[in-house]
């Protein structure tokens, strides 16, 4: 025992150390469980590029069922952005500028299909708009076929998606000082003026990147579709569902298709990252 | 000729003010914070709506409950400045002070000239196609002021006009700025906390303490009334 400390001196060194090598430990601790993680998270991210070589990859780029999954994904789900974005941006603004009842229950309604499982969309959009469904028994006489075509894609990545967009874009238009609508209106704006000239260029970022988040799990979009629109190639097989059928006999495919969306995805994750760093 | 008479509930008492200012002449509205100075302008250019009352600028009514008239703020034709300026962030000089402007569909020429001259006048010219970002509070207030200014209001109102001007440049800017009011010919409202606003802008002073008008009548007036607590600090704090 050192006798040249008094008894609170010791008493201090020891819980010195004491913090000391606790904050090492928990140091130590947070690094392993960060590694293990995102190693976690890359490795099979990694392991799609190398279970296949390049050349492989550029040869099965060119089959047919990898470019009609593509294009059809490109399109389908540019699409479905732009009818979310027509949709949605009125919405949104209105329910972060506007008290009226109801509400709350407009907001729970629209961030539904973010917690409702894609398989429940799915069987619920057939519900709907099928042959024989609420809305599509009344179709069917005019000779409209809604489900198993490329519109039911559409709207299946229209009904999983919108959340994403609607949610950024509400919270982009409340942090819109209000101060400056109100500078607006007194200068002579109209309420149309307000929103096209202040509202929506200051929220412009936000609302871009909800835009892109909603373009990303619209391309992702799996478990609605291959229920409601089916799985034909050319017409209803976007990516993901050319992922799962090429899977069973052409793995190369499959693989390239995974690493052509693996590339999109990280091309959203910046663009989300640069659009949401932008001002004004 | 502005006549105001609005009352509206605030949080902690009812707001229930009258009084009038004349052509050429600057009301300023003073009075503790939350006494309801801003929420007068608001009331006044259209922002809030009152519970009742009547509001009549000139020949025309701007709100009447009686009347159920409710002329929408982008009608009154109104020059409101408020204490942050609130000059449009991602706008340059040049489409802040012609955004009325073009809300009125005045040709682009037009606008190209008006603001121009507006600029030059106010001594902005430089400036034209700078962000506002950029622009230091007495630059900014000017801006603010040109662009309620450039379309020839029938009413200015004014919150707090020099708090957001470092002090150096009040002295100066609060000179040019009581010229540009009676230039201007216009009614106008002062809402401020200022003694030397006050004293050099205004032509008459109305107190409102709790939403009510406690005093109404010229500086030394109002001034005088030693034996208010507000006045007494107001004037004991700031000579």
């Amino acid at each position: 025992m050192d006798l040249t400390r008094s008894l609170p001196e010791r008493e201090a060194f020891a819980s010195g150390s004491r913090t000391r090598f606790g904050r090492v430990t928990l140091a130590l601790l947070t690094a392993v469980l960060l590694g293990i993680f995102l190693l976690f998270i890359t490795l099979p991210v990694v392991s799609l590029f190398l279970r296949i070589s390049p050349e492989a990859f550029l040869r099965s780029l060119g089959e047919p069922v990898v470019l009609d999954a593509l294009a059809l994904s490109l399109i389908t789900a540019a699409v479905s952005t732009a009818i979310v974005v027509l949709f949605g941006t009125p919405l949104a603004l209105v329910n972060a500028r506007r008290e009226y009842r109801g509400r709350e229950l407009v907001d729970t309604l629209t961030d539904l299909p973010i917690v409702l499982p894609p398989a429940v969309a799915g069987i619920a959009l057939l519900m709907a708009f099928g042959r024989r469904g609420v809305i599509g028994q009344y179709l069917d006489i005019f000779g409209i076929h809604i489900a198993f075509t490329t519109l039911a894609v559409v709207i299946a990545q229209v009904f999983v998606a919108s959340p994403f967009y609607i949610r950024q874009a509400k919270a982009s238009f409340e942090a819109v000082d209000r101060l400056y609508e109100d500078a607006a209106r007194t200068l002579g704006a109209s309420p149309a003026t307000v929103a096209f000239r202040i509202t929506i260029p200051l929220a412009w970022g936000g609302l871009v990147s909800g835009a892109i988040l909603s373009f990303a799990r619209a391309l992702g979009e799996f478990g609605a579709t291959i229920m409601f629109a089916g799985n034909f190639q050319g017409r209803t097989q976007t990516m993901p569902l050319a992922i799962y059928t090429t899977m069973q006999g052409d793995l190369d495919a499959a693989i390239s298709l995974a690493i052509i969306l693996v590339m999109i995805s990280f091309a959203v994750i910046a663009a989300v990252k640069i659009a949401a760093r932008r001002r004004y | 000729m502005l006549s105001v008479h609005v009352t509206r509930h605030l949080r902690d008492f009812t707001l229930d003010v009258a009084f009038s200012v004349q052509p050429g002449e600057t009301l300023v509205l003073i009075g503790e914070n939350g006494a309801g100075k801003s929420t007068v302008l608001n009331l006044i250019s259209g922002i809030l709506t009152p519970k009742s009352g009547k509001i009549v600028l000139g020949d025309r009514t701007l709100y009447s409950d009686e009347e159920r008239i409710d002329i929408p703020a982008e009608n009154r034709n109104v020059g409101h400045l408020f204490q942050s300026y609130a000059l449009f962030p991602h706008m340059t000089v040049f489409e802040n002070v012609a955004f009325g402007l073009r809300c009125r569909k005045v040709p682009k020429a037009e606008i190209a000239r008006v603001v121009a001259e507006q600029l030059r006048s106010m001594n902005l010219a430089d400036l034209s196609d700078v962000n506002v970002a950029r622009l230091s509070g007495g630059q900014r207030q000017r801006v603010a002021l040109a662009r309620a200014l450039v379309l020839d209001p029938e009413l200015l109102l004014l919150d707090e006009p020099l708090a957001a001007v470092d002090m150096r440049a009040q002295g100066a800017m609060r000179k040019e700025l009581r010229d540009r009011l009676r230039n201007a010919g216009i009614p106008c409202i002062v809402a401020t906390h200022n003694l030397r606003d006050l004293l050099e802008l205004g032509d008459r002073v109305c107190l409102i303490e709790e939403g009510r008008v406690a005093a109404l009548g010229t500086p030394e007036e109002v001034l005088s009334m030693r034996d208010n607590e507000f006045i007494a600090s107001f004037t004991g704090l700031e000579q």
